[in-house]
């Protein structure tokens, strides 16, 4: 058992700090530093920027375009990204469908989708849930109908995170409607922008972002070729594919940066003739939440560990997401109590009021409520672990 | 980075888990409780035969050389059986001080036979009002001779009603809450003008409180410098908490592993209860805090032998914070889960109850190591 770094590896994240804040464009690392919020033509710029370095897929297999990194390495990588405060990358092509086409596509899927993921020149979205399928996301009713070489689609999809932004859409549907209901779900993949009948109307969150959208299908078509995996074997890949996004909707890296963000604002907020951060008893409350974090980071870095090793991230992934999220969200309600009153303030408040950084405190604090709802909530987490780790008899 | 066991870690926690499996499970423990020593001396001999009391010494101090990580293994396994034997304060907190201080002459004369399994050791560092201040130290040291005298009283010495010596912490200078002036000295457990007296704990295991009326002492009794101890008691404290991390973590898994399996035996309403989805839901919850339970245990335990203060101070707090509010999460729930019988004597899961709480409080308890994390540089400076 062993923790530390090789020195190769020491070398690798002083290779990438000093790279980080040259690569940023000087408009988005003055954002950076001051720890602004990034906006979705940003983000895509920097995933430009890793393209072009190489270092876009970390977690991809070298000979689809990852960078062919240890565990140690990318571990120095992600903490390096998170503590510059560079933009978070849009999990859904490089993260979710990605990785899902490296398992289960077929050559020429492959060939199509993969190189326009890594270099960013199409944006992915996700089209699981419905109004009527959330937890129970197997009762999905989006129709797919095959006529000619294609699926004819008709349907909602709900909470499509950032499709208006996206190019492609990778949809679950229901292509039987007879047997058990996961047995009857094919994984399709559509082209949002360009194929008649699909619309999409973003919703307005409590954050004030329109992060969500709803998606609706009318006799949209989807040419076969676009099928991953067999017809009606989607359920298999859509599960394989949540092990992976649990393991990083848990939000645990943005947690250990929301530690810092609390510390700054509890530093830069007087009180009296000092700051909060002088407080013990809110430093009490910091130093809690940072020693939960190093808990929780620690236990994320097992997980990786046994990735690396050639083990699959299993249903042990789950604990990720709860704990990870009810941090994430921990740590922002912690940043809302250090403002305040500033904490009343919104995103638009002018810099007089509030620095750029607390401005999108109070947006995060509402809009991660979502963390522990998404991705499966935190509830459907449990199950899964009552179930396939605990082994605890069904009810 | 690798968090995999190697072959030798492997095959000494085989050892030890048939070593608990077939000789020290719970129903040893219990007839031991009932003992005036509380522990067997023959069995504290076979420990030394295996290797486990000399595991983190170095070799030419007659160890083998291992890593703290390979001695939280050991007692990681042992929690799960109760094993009462003294190895947190005969072997990490005294004969680790006696090896991180000792001249060559100290670690032959007290050292060495406590590896072999012929005495056992004990370290008394808390008094009344202490608490978990390290240098609130009343007992004092004085010059007398070619040597000292110390006078004063120490609690809950763990193993010091049975430890063949007990190293002291004493002022030799300075006001009761000076960080400087406290020094270490060997008592032997039959020196003249000291009385023990064996208090019994809730968990069953024994602790002692110590009169030191003049107690006379050579001066190379003394461990390391005088007046410049505390660092070493951080120190020994520290390795302390990373080793109740560690028992703590068997001890947890094993109430766990145990509430799991009543979950699907019980049956209620002509189900198993652990069909109930408010009960799957704790389980699962308790599941999350043993698991990161056992990610700061492990990260403790290799910071335990980490030279640099303050991060081996930060994980260790963190470690014994997860265990203090972690822990106590799942060993509450594993009462509740288990009912009225949870309560009882007769069923073990109360005795692993018991030794979890005494573990949490040992060596600084949740709001101490949240406090001392606080005020660390390295918090601030972040």
């Amino acid at each position: 058992m062993d923790l530390a770094f090789t020195p190769e590896q020491q070398n690798f994240r002083e290779e990438v700090r000093k790279w980080i804040p040259r690569a940023m464009p000087a408009d988005m690392r003055r954002k950076a530093e001051a720890g602004a919020s990034f906006h979705q033509d940003e983000t895509m710029q920097w995933h430009r920027i890793l393209y072009e370095k190489g270092w876009i897929a970390p977690h991809w297999p070298k000979e689809v375009g990852g960078t062919g990194w240890d565990v140690g390495r990318r571990f120095i990588f992600q903490e390096e990204i998170v503590r510059a405060n560079a933009p978070e990358l849009s999990p859904f092509g490089l993260s979710m469908v990605g990785p899902l086409l490296i398992q289960f596509g077929n050559a020429e899927q492959k060939a199509r989708f993969l190189p326009k993921i890594l270099s960013g020149d199409e944006v992915w979205c996700q089209g699981y849930s419905e109004p009527n399928a959330g937890s129970d996301l197997a009762s999905l009713q989006l129709r797919a109908v095959k006529d000619g070489d294609d699926y004819v689609l008709n349907g909602q999809k709900t909470w499509t995170t950032y499709a208006q932004y996206a190019d492609w859409i990778f949809v679950l549907a229901r292509t039987n409607n007879e047997g058990k209901k996961q047995e009857g779900i094919s994984f399709l993949l559509a082209d949002i922008k360009n194929t008649p009948g699909i619309t999409v109307k973003p919703f307005l969150t409590t954050g004030g972002t329109d992060a969500f959208s709803e998606t609706w299908f009318k006799d949209a078509r989807v040419p076969q070729k676009n099928r991953v995996g067999p017809e009606n074997g989607g359920w298999a890949m859509a599960k394989a594919l949540l092990g992976h996004e649990r393991t990083l909707i848990g939000g645990i890296a943005e947690s250990g940066k929301w530690v810092q963000r609390v510390k700054r604002i509890a530093r830069e907020t007087p009180v009296g003739t000092g700051t909060l951060f002088d407080d013990p008893s809110f430093r009490r409350r910091i130093a809690k939440l940072e020693m939960r974090y190093r808990a929780v980071a620690m236990a994320n870095l097992r997980t990786l560990a046994a990735a690396q090793v050639g083990r699959a991230p299993g249903a042990e992934s789950s604990i990720l997401k709860i704990v990870g999220t009810e941090l994430y969200q921990e740590a922002t309600e912690l940043a809302m109590d250090a403002m305040g009153h500033a904490a009343m303030g919104w995103f638009d408040a002018p810099e007089s009021a509030m620095p750029e950084h607390e401005r999108w405190v109070a947006s995060q604090f509402n809009y991660l409520r979502a963390a522990t709802i998404y991705g499966g909530s935190n509830e459907i987490q449990k199950n899964i672990i009552a179930k396939q780790i605990l082994r605890l008899p069904g009810a | 980075m690798n968090f995999d066991l190697t072959e030798e870690q492997q095959i000494l926690v085989d050892s030890v888990q048939r070593f608990v499996q077939n000789d020290s499970g719970t129903e040893r423990f219990r007839k031991l409780r009932e003992t005036e020593r509380g522990w067997e001396p023959a069995m504290w001999e076979r420990m030394a035969e295996y290797g486990w009391l000399g595991v983190v010494y170095p070799e030419e101090q007659g160890g083998f050389g291992g890593s703290f990580v390979d001695l939280a293994l050991i007692l990681e396994q042992l929690g799960r059986g109760l094993v009462p034997e003294p190895i947190i304060p005969s072997v990490v907190l005294a004969g680790g001080l006696v090896a991180r201080l000792g001249t060559p002459q100290q670690v032959e004369r007290w050292l060495a036979p406590m590896i072999e399994g012929r005495t056992s050791l004990a370290l008394a560092y808390a008094e009344r009002q202490s608490r978990y201040c390290l240098h609130d130290v009343k007992t004092s040291a004085e010059r007398k001779g070619a040597g000292y005298v110390l006078r004063g009283q120490k609690v809950w010495v763990l193993n010091g009603h049975a430890a063949d010596q007990i190293v002291v912490a004493a002022r030799t200078a300075g006001a009761q809450q000076d960080r400087k002036g406290l020094s270490l000295f060997v008592v032997d457990a039959g020196a003249r003008g000291l009385t023990r007296t064996a208090v019994g704990g809730m968990d069953g295991q024994r602790t002692a409180l110590l009169e030191l009326d003049g107690v006379e002492v050579a001066e190379d009794a003394r461990l390391g410098g005088e007046g410049d101890a505390l660092a070493h008691l951080e120190w020994a404290i520290d390795r302390g908490a990373a080793a109740a991390c560690a028992e703590g973590q068997g001890a947890i898994q094993e109430l766990f592993d145990r509430t799991v399996a009543y979950l699907k035996q019980r049956q209620q309403f002509g189900v198993p209860i652990g069909s109930f989805q408010a009960l799957q839901h704790r389980a699962a919850d308790m599941f999350s805090e043993l698991e990161l339970c056992r990610s700061t245990m492990i990260l403790a335990a290799i910071q335990a032998d980490s030279e640099d203060d303050e991060e081996r101070q930060a994980e260790i707090s963190a470690a014994k914070l997860q265990l203090s509010q972690g822990g106590w999460f799942v060993q509450e729930n594993a009462i509740q889960l288990f009912g009225g019988i949870g309560v009882t004597d007769e069923q073990d899961e109360g005795l692993f109850f018991k030794r979890l709480r005494v573990l949490q409080g040992l060596f600084g308890d949740a709001d101490h190591h949240v406090d001392r994390f606080q005020r660390l540089g390295r918090f601030a400076k972040d």
